[in-house]
C-alpha cells in the first residue's frame, strides 16, 4: 500500500469532485452539496490512511511522487510529505468535510449559486493540499499562487456587503508576496546554478547549497515577505481583518485555518533550512513583529465590535505566537509552534463556525446587537465558550499544549520576547470574555429579541448594562430574572449544526488531554529543521549550574 | 554624387508630409500627407537600391505600395463612416477614445 | 524524602480526579435526560472520592508516593510526564477538599432545589472538585497548572451561574482576568524552572534547586508568589474575591472560602524547598500577608452585604496563612493548620449565611436582617459556632490555629516579628468586631424585615452539612493541634517539628489574644447592639468607614491605572489600524489609483498629438542613434 501516490490522489479527488459539482446541471444544489461532503470525506479517509502509511521513524520526506515537469528548467512534479507537512493534510481534511457541512444552508449572492461555492471550495482543497505536499520549490510557487483563485471568487462572489473590497484587497496583499517570492524563487534557481552547475528547484538539492550569507538574507527577504504577509504578522495584517469579515464562513474558517498556515509553514519549510544563516541574522527583527503582533492584535481584538473581525483578529495574534515558536530555534518551541498550527486552525476554525451560527440566528456581525443568548441556547453558548476557552488556550484545550510549549521552548533562548508574550495570555482571556459576556451573558437583548406584547420592551442596540461588580445584588433574585418577559427569538443547536460541532470540540478536547502522538509525528521533521539551522535538535540545555544573574 | 539630390528630394517631401499630418485638420488631407512620408521612403529605398545595385530596396518599395494601397482602402472607410455619422471630416472632432 | 511508586489502593488514586470529571462530563453531555438525578450523581461521585481519599490517607504512612499516567508532552527535553504525587501534604489536601465538598454538595441538593439549572451546577460543582484535586495531587508544576486554571474556570463558571445578571457576569470576568494576570506568574516561574534545571517535576526541580543562583531563586519564588496572590484574592490582586459573591452561596462556600483561595498557600507550602532557599522571596510573601490581612480586616468592618464581611474575612484570613508559610519552617505547619480550620469554619458559616438568606427571599443586605435567632434555631447555633471559632474564642478551633501563627511570628525574634505579630493580633480585634457585628445584626435585635418575608428554618438536606461543619469548627483546632499533632503528619514534608524557642510565652500571646479579641466583640456591642440599627446605611460617616466601605478603593485604583487607560488604548489602537496601518496600504492603493487616472488625461484624443508625439520619439531615437554610431 505504500506505492500507492496517496500524495496525488489527494490533490487529484478534490480536483476532480470539483469540476464534476461545477458541471452539475443547474437546480441540483442538492446534489451538489452531497457530492461535495462524500469527496471531501473521501480525501479525510485518503489522509489518515496517508498517515497509517507514513513511517514516523524513517526518512525525512515519505510517501514521495515525482514526474519530470519542466525539464529545461529542472522543475518535477515533486510530492512528498515530512511530519509537519502530513499534520496540516490531516488538517484540511478535518476542516473541509466540515466546512462543506456548516455551509449547507448557506444562502447565495445574487445570481451565483451553491454548486459554484463547492465547486470553488473543493478545488482550494486540491489546491491546499498540493501546497503542503510539493517538494519542489517551484511547484510549491504555483499552487501558493493558484491557491488565491479559489479563495477569491469564495470571498468575491460568496461573501458579506464589502466582498469585492475584501477579494481584491486579498488577492493584491498575496500577489504582491507571491511576486516578491517568484523573485526570490528564481534567485534560488540562479543561485543554484552557479553552485552545482545545474540549476534545480528540488528541496532536498536545495537545502545541501552553501549560500552566500549576503545573497542568503536577501533570498530570505523574498521569501519572508510573501510568508508574512500570507501568516500574516503585523504589519501585514490588514487583509486578513477585511476578508475574515467578508468571506463567508466557510471560506473564513479555511482562509485562518489553512491558507494562512502555508505562512507559518514556509517559514519551517523554506525560511529555515534553505537559508540559515539569514534566518538566525534576521531572527530578532522577525520576533519584535511577531510579539508586536500577539500585543497589538490581542488590544485591537478588544476594540472591535464586528464579531468576524475580531475573531479575524484574535488570529493574528496567534500567528505572532507561532513565528515567537519558529523564530526561537528550539525544538520544543518549534515543535509548539506546528502544533499551533493544527490547534489553531481547529480551535479558531471551531469560534468562527460559532460566530457564524450566531450571525445566521441575528443577521448582524456586530457584537453589540447580541445579548442574554446563554439562557436560551445553552449548547450554543456551551460550544462559543469551548472554543472561547482554547482560543484564550485554557489548559485541557488543545491550544494550551502549543501554546505553553511555544512559550517555554522559546525562554530559554529568548526571555524578554518570551515574558512579553506571555503577558499576551491576559490579554486573550479579555477579549475572549468581553465578547462571551456581551453576547452570551446579561438580560436578553439585541436583534434576537422578540417583538413585546407591549411597547415595554428594553430598547434593542443599547450599551450593554455592565455595572460594578455586585451594586446589584442586594436586590437580586434566586432564580433571576424569573418573571422577566423578554425573551429571544432564538432556537438552539440544530442537528446539523451539532455535528458541525462535535466533533471540533471532540478534537479540541482530545488533543488538549493527549497531545503526545501528534507530538511524535512531527517531532522528527521539527528536529531536523533544528539540524539545519544549527540549533541543537536535542533541544534546550539547561542553564544550571551556574545561574543567569 | 547625383544621389544626394534624390535624398534630398525624398527629405522635402517627408517633412511636408510630417508637418502635414501635424497641423491640418482635414483627414483626408491627413491621409494624403501620410501618402506622401510612405512616398518619400519609397524614394529613399529606390535610390539606395539603385546606387548599391542591389534589387532589394526595389523590392521592397513594392511591397510599401502594397501596404499603403490596402492602408488607403481601410483608412478611406473609416474616414467615410465618421463623416457619415459626425458629418465632419475634421481628426479634431474624432475623439472619442481619450481617456 | 525517597519518592516511591505507588502501590496498593494510592495507585488507584487517579481515580479520585476520574470519578468527579466522569459526573461532570455525564450532566454536561447528558442533557436534560440527567435532570432528576443529576444531583444525586454529583453528589455521589464527590463522596465516592472522600472514601477513596480516606482509604488512601490510611494507607500513607508517611510515604510518598508517585503514580506515574502517561506522557503528556515530550519534545525535545522538556519531558512533561502525567503523574500523581501522593503524600501528607497532598493527602491533608485530598481531604479537606472531598469532605467539604461532599457536605456542600449535599446542601446544594436543597439549596438549589428550585433552580432549573440545578444539573449544570452539579456538573459545575464537580468539574471544579476534579480540577481542585488534580491541583493539589499533580507531581509537577505543569499538573498544577493545568488544575490552577481548571479551578480558575470552574469559578468562572459557577460566579456566572445566573449569568443572566449583569454583576454576575461582570464579577466572574473579573475573576478570571485577575486570575489569569496571577498564572502568568506561575507560567513564567515555571518556564524560569525549565531553561535553568531543565525539568518541570517537583522531584527534579526540589531536589536540584541548590544548583541555581540566589538571584534565580528569588525570581522564581517572587513568580510563583505572584500566582499565588492572583487565586488566594491576596494583594494586590484581592479585589476580585469579595465580587465573586455573586456566586450561588454554597460556591462561595466551597470555591471562595474553604478550598480554591487556599491554593496559594498550598503552592508557597508546597513550594518550601524554593522558598526555604530565599528570605528575601520569603518576606514579600511575609508582606503580602501582612497588608492583605489588614486590608481584609478594616474593608469587613464596613459591609452591610452578609456574604461581602465573610469574603473580606476570608481574604483576612487567608493573609493569616501567608504570614504564617511566609515566616518559613516555623510557619508552614500553623498556616496549614489554619487553613484546614478555615476551610471548616469558613464554610460553615458561609453555608449558615446561606441558609439566612434562603429564609430571607435570597436578602444579604444585614440592615434588613435582625432577631433571627429564635425563627432559625439550627443555623443560628451552628454559625454560631462557627462564628466563636473565627474570632478565636478559647478552645475552638481559631483560637489554637491563629495562635499558632501569631506566636511564629514572635519567634521570629526580631523587631519584624513584633511588628508582623501586633498586626496580626490588631487583626484579631478587628476579626472580632467584624463578626460580632454581622451576629448582632443578623440574629439580635429588632427585626427589621422587608415586609412580606417569613424566615423559616432550612430543610434537614442544608441543615445537616452546617451541624458537621459546626462540629469541626469547634473540634479541629483541638484535633489538629493538640490531640493528632499536624507537626507529626507533615514531618515527612517539611521535617521533624523542633522544640520552638519561644520569644513570647505562648501563655501570654494567647491571653493578649484573647482580650484584644474580647475588647473587639466589646467595641462591636457598643456600636451596633445597643442602638437601633438604620435600615439606610448613613451617609454622614467618617473618611475611615466611607474608605473601608469601598475596599480600601482597591477597584477605584484598578480602574484608574487599568481599564481607563487600557480602554483608551485599545480604541486609540483601532483607530490607528484602521487609519494609520491599513490607512498607509489603502493610500498607497489611492495613490497608484489617482496617478493613473491623471496619466490617463494626456490622452486627449486628438489624432495631431499623438502624432506629434510620436515624431517627438522617432526623433529621440534617430538622435540617440546618431549619436551612439557617430560619438
Amino acid at each position: 500500500m505504500t506505492d500507492f501516490p496517496w500524495l496525488l490522489a489527494m490533490i487529484a479527488v478534490p480536483a476532480v469532485g470539483a469540476a464534476v459539482v461545477a458541471a452539475l446541471p443547474r437546480g441540483r444544489e442538492e446534489t451538489a452539496k452531497q457530492a461535495a461532503l462524500g469527496v471531501s470525506l473521501v480525501v479525510l479517509l485518503l489522509a489518515v490512511l496517508a498517515t497509517a502509511a507514513f513511517d514516523v521513524g524513517g526518512e525525512r520526506f515519505q510517501l514521495t511522487t515525482s514526474v519530470p515537469w519542466i525539464p529545461d528548467f529542472g522543475v518535477d512534479f515533486a510530492l512528498g510529505v515530512d511530519g509537519i507537512a502530513l499534520v496540516m493534510l490531516l488538517l484540511i481534511g478535518v476542516l473541509v468535510p466540515v466546512v462543506v457541512l456548516a455551509s449547507w444552508r448557506d444562502e447565495p449572492v445574487g445570481r451565483r449559486s451553491m454548486r459554484t461555492f463547492f465547486a470553488w471550495l473543493l478545488l482550494l482543497e486540491s489546491f491546499m493540499v498540493g501546497v503542503f505536499a510539493a517538494t519542489d520549490v517551484f511547484l510549491f510557487y504555483v499552487f501558493f499562487e493558484a491557491m488565491l483563485v479559489p479563495m477569491y471568487f469564495l470571498i468575491g462572489s460568496f461573501g458579506g456587503p464589502r466582498r469585492q473590497y475584501a477579494a481584491v484587497k486579498f488577492f493584491l496583499y498575496s500577489l504582491v508576496g507571491g511576486l516578491v517570492m517568484l523573485a526570490a524563487v528564481i534567485g534560488l534557481y540562479v543561485v543554484s546554478a552557479n553552485e552545482l552547475g545545474e540549476g534545480t528547484f528540488a528541496f532536498d538539492t536545495l537545502r545541501q547549497v552553501e549560500i552566500d550569507p549576503d545573497v542568503q538574507r536577501l533570498l530570505f527577504l523574498g521569501f519572508f515577505v510573501a510568508f508574512a504577509i500570507k501568516a500574516p504578522l503585523v504589519p501585514f495584517h490588514t487583509w486578513l481583518p477585511d476578508s475574515g469579515a467578508e468571506a463567508p464562513i466557510g471560506g473564513a474558517v479555511l482562509l485562518v485555518g489553512v491558507l494562512d498556515k502555508v505562512g507559518t509553514f514556509g517559514f519551517i519549510r523554506y525560511c529555515l533550512p534553505l537559508f540559515p544563516d539569514a534566518s538566525r541574522d534576521l531572527a530578532p527583527y522577525v520576533l519584535v513583529l511577531a510579539v508586536a503582533g500577539v500585543l497589538y492584535a490581542a488590544l485591537l481584538a478588544m476594540g472591535q465590535s464586528d464579531m468576524k473581525r475580531l475573531v479575524a483578529y484574535t488570529s493574528v495574534a496567534h500567528f505572532g505566537f507561532i513565528a515567537l515558536g519558529i523564530f526561537a530555534f528550539t525544538t520544543e518551541a518549534t515543535t509548539g509552534a506546528v502544533l499551533y498550527m493544527v490547534n489553531h486552525g481547529l480551535s479558531t476554525g471551531l469560534l468562527f463556525l460559532v460566530v457564524g451560527m450566531l450571525i445566521a440566528r441575528g443577521g448582524s456581525r456586530q457584537v453589540g446587537d447580541y445579548g442574554g443568548v446563554a439562557r436560551q441556547a445553552p449548547l450554543l453558548a456551551g460550544v462559543f465558550l469551548v472554543a472561547g476557552l482554547a482560543s484564550l488556550a485554557l489548559p485541557g484545550t488543545n491550544s494550551f499544549v502549543s501554546e505553553f510549549l511555544v512559550l517555554i521552548g522559546s525562554f530559554p533562548t529568548r526571555p524578554v520576547f518570551t515574558v512579553l508574550a506571555t503577558v499576551g495570555i491576559v490579554l486573550a482571556a479579555l477579549y475572549v470574555l468581553l465578547v462571551y459576556q456581551r453576547t452570551m451573558h446579561g438580560p436578553p437583548r439585541g436583534v434576537l429579541l422578540e417583538p413585546a406584547p407591549e411597547a415595554s420592551a428594553p430598547g434593542t442596540g443599547s450599551p450593554a448594562p455592565v455595572g460594578g461588580g455586585g451594586a446589584t445584588a442586594a436586590t437580586a433574585t434566586l432564580d433571576a430574572p424569573a418573571a422577566a418577559p423578554a425573551r429571544l427569538r432564538v432556537h438552539d443547536l440544530t442537528p446539523r449544526e451539532l455535528a458541525v460541532a462535535a466533533p471540533m470540540v471532540a478534537l479540541v478536547i482530545a488533543l488538549g488531554v493527549y497531545p503526545q502522538p501528534l507530538i511524535d509525528l512531527v517531532e522528527p521533521a521539527v528536529a531536523a529543521t533544528m539540524s539545519d539551522v544549527g540549533a541543537d535538535p536535542a533541544g534546550v540545555t539547561p542553564e544550571a549550574p551556574g545561574g543567569t544573574d | 554624387m547625383t544621389l544626394t539630390y534624390y535624398l534630398v528630394l525624398a527629405a522635402i517631401l517627408f517633412t511636408i508630409g510630417a508637418v502635414g499630418v501635424l497641423v491640418r485638420r482635414n483627414a483626408i488631407v491627413v491621409f494624403m500627407c501620410v501618402e506622401l512620408m510612405l512616398n518619400s521612403v519609397n524614394l529613399t529605398l529606390v535610390t539606395f537600391a539603385r546606387a548599391s545595385g542591389t534589387l532589394d530596396g526595389q523590392v521592397m518599395a513594392f511591397f510599401v505600395m502594397v501596404v499603403a494601397a490596402a492602408e488607403v482602402v481601410v483608412g478611406l472607410a473609416i474616414i467615410m463612416s465618421i463623416y457619415r455619422t459626425r458629418r465632419s471630416a475634421s481628426v479634431d472632432d474624432a475623439n472619442l477614445l481619450k481617456y | 524524602m525517597e519518592t516511591a511508586p505507588a502501590d496498593g489502593l494510592i495507585a488507584a488514586s487517579w481515580l479520585l480526579i476520574a470519578l468527579p470529571l466522569a459526573g461532570a462530563a455525564v450532566l454536561l453531555l447528558g442533557g436534560r435526560r440527567t435532570d432528576r438525578w443529576g444531583h444525586l450523581l454529583g453528589t455521589g461521585t464527590v463522596v465516592a472520592a472522600f472514601v477513596l481519599g480516606l482509604l488512601c490517607t490510611l494507607q500513607l504512612d508517611g510515604r510518598r508516593l508517585d503514580v506515574a499516567l502517561f506522557t503528556f508532552m515530550s519534545t525535545g527535553s522538556l519531558d512533561v510526564r502525567a503523574g500523581l504525587l501522593f503524600d501528607p501534604l497532598s493527602a491533608l489536601f485530598v481531604l479537606l477538599i472531598t469532605g467539604v465538598g461532599s457536605l456542600i454538595h449535599v446542601y446544594s441538593i436543597g439549596y438549589m432545589e428550585h433552580d432549573p439549572r440545578r444539573r449544570r451546577f452539579f456538573a459545575y460543582l464537580n468539574l471544579f472538585v476534579a480540577a481542585m484535586l488534580l491541583l493539589v495531587l499533580g507531581d509537577n508544576f505543569v499538573a498544577l497548572y493545568v488544575g490552577w486554571e481548571g479551578v480558575g474556570l470552574a469559578s468562572y463558571l459557577l460566579i456566572a451561574f445566573w449569568h443572566e445578571r449583569p454583576s454576575a457576569a461582570t464579577a466572574a470576568k473579573k475573576a478570571f482576568i485577575m486570575n489569569r494576570v496571577g498564572d502568568v506568574g506561575l507560567a513564567l516561574a515555571i518556564f524560569l524552572m525549565f531553561a535553568q534545571l531543565g525539568t518541570v517535576s517537583y522531584d527534579g526541580v526540589f531536589g536540584s534547586i541548590g544548583l541555581l543562583a540566589g538571584g534565580t531563586v528569588t525570581a522564581i519564588g517572587l513568580l510563583l508568589l505572584l500566582g499565588a496572590c492572583g487565586k488566594s484574592g491576596q494583594f494586590p490582586l484581592q479585589a476580585w474575591l469579595p465580587d465573586a459573591m455573586e456566586g450561588p452561596t454554597p460556591v462561595s462556600a466551597l470555591i471562595h472560602a474553604a478550598t480554591m483561595v487556599t491554593a496559594g498557600v498550598y503552592l508557597i507550602a508546597r513550594c518550601a524547598p524554593i522558598y526555604d532557599a530565599t528570605p528575601t522571596a520569603r518576606t514579600v510573601v511575609l508582606a503580602v500577608g501582612a497588608v492583605t490581612l489588614m486590608i481584609g480586616a478594616i474593608a469587613g468592618c464596613a459591609q452591610d452585604d452578609i456574604k461581602k464581611v465573610l469574603a473580606y474575612s476570608t481574604v483576612s484570613q487567608i493573609g493569616y496563612m501567608f504570614l504564617a508559610v511566609g515566616l518559613g519552617p516555623i510557619g508552614y505547619v500553623a498556616g496549614l493548620a489554619h487553613l484546614l480550620t478555615h476551610g471548616f469554619f469558613k464554610a460553615g458559616l458561609f453555608l449558615g449565611a446561606g441558609s439566612v438568606m434562603h429564609a430571607m427571599g435570597d436578602q444579604v443586605d444585614m440592615r434588613r436582617f435582625g432577631g433571627l435567632a429564635p425563627h432559625m434555631k439550627v443555623t443560628f447555633v451552628t454559625f454560631g459556632l462557627g462564628y466563636l471559632a473565627l474570632i478565636g474564642f478559647p478552645f475552638l478551633s481559631g483560637f489554637y490555629t491563629k495562635d499558632a501563627i501569631i506566636e511564629a511570628a514572635f519567634d521570629r525574634g526580631d523587631g519584624w516579628g513584633y511588628l508582623l505579630g501586633g498586626l496580626a493580633i490588631l487583626a484579631a480585634g478587628l476579626t472580632a468586631f467584624y463578626m460580632t457585628r454581622l451576629m448582632l445584626m443578623t440574629f439580635f435585635g429588632r427585626p427589621r424585615w422587608e415586609p412580606g418575608v417569613h424566615p423559616h428554618e432550612s430543610p434537614a438536606v442544608m441543615t445537616a452539612p452546617m451541624v458537621l461543619l459546626a462540629v469541626g469548627s469547634v473540634a479541629a483546632g483541638f484535633l489538629l493541634v493538640v490531640a493528632f499533632p499536624l507537626e507529626e503528619w507533615l514531618a515527612p514534608v517539611f521535617g521533624e517539628p523542633e522544640a520552638a524557642e519561644h520569644v513570647v510565652a505562648p501563655i501570654v500571646v494567647s491571653v493578649l489574644v484573647t482580650l484584644v479579641m474580647l475588647a473587639g466583640v466589646v467595641t462591636a456591642w457598643l456600636f451596633v447592639g445597643r442602638r437601633e440599627v438604620p435600615v439606610t446605611p448613613p451617609v454622614r460617616v467618617s473618611p475611615v468607614t466611607r474608605a473601608a466601605r469601598r475596599a480600601l478603593y482597591a477597584d477605584a485604583v484598578n480602574e484608574s491605572l487599568f481599564m481607563r487607560p487600557g480602554q483608551w488604548l485599545t480604541r486609540a489602537l483601532v483607530f490607528v489600524d484602521n487609519r494609520g496601518v491599513d490607512g498607509a496600504v489603502n493610500g498607497l492603493a489611492a495613490t497608484l489609483g489617482g496617478s493613473s487616472s491623471r496619466l490617463g488625461r494626456t490622452q486627449t484624443g486628438f489624432v495631431r498629438s499623438y502624432a506629434l508625439s510620436m515624431l517627438g520619439g522617432a526623433v529621440v531615437v534617430a538622435g540617440a542613434l546618431l549619436a551612439v554610431t557617430t560619438g
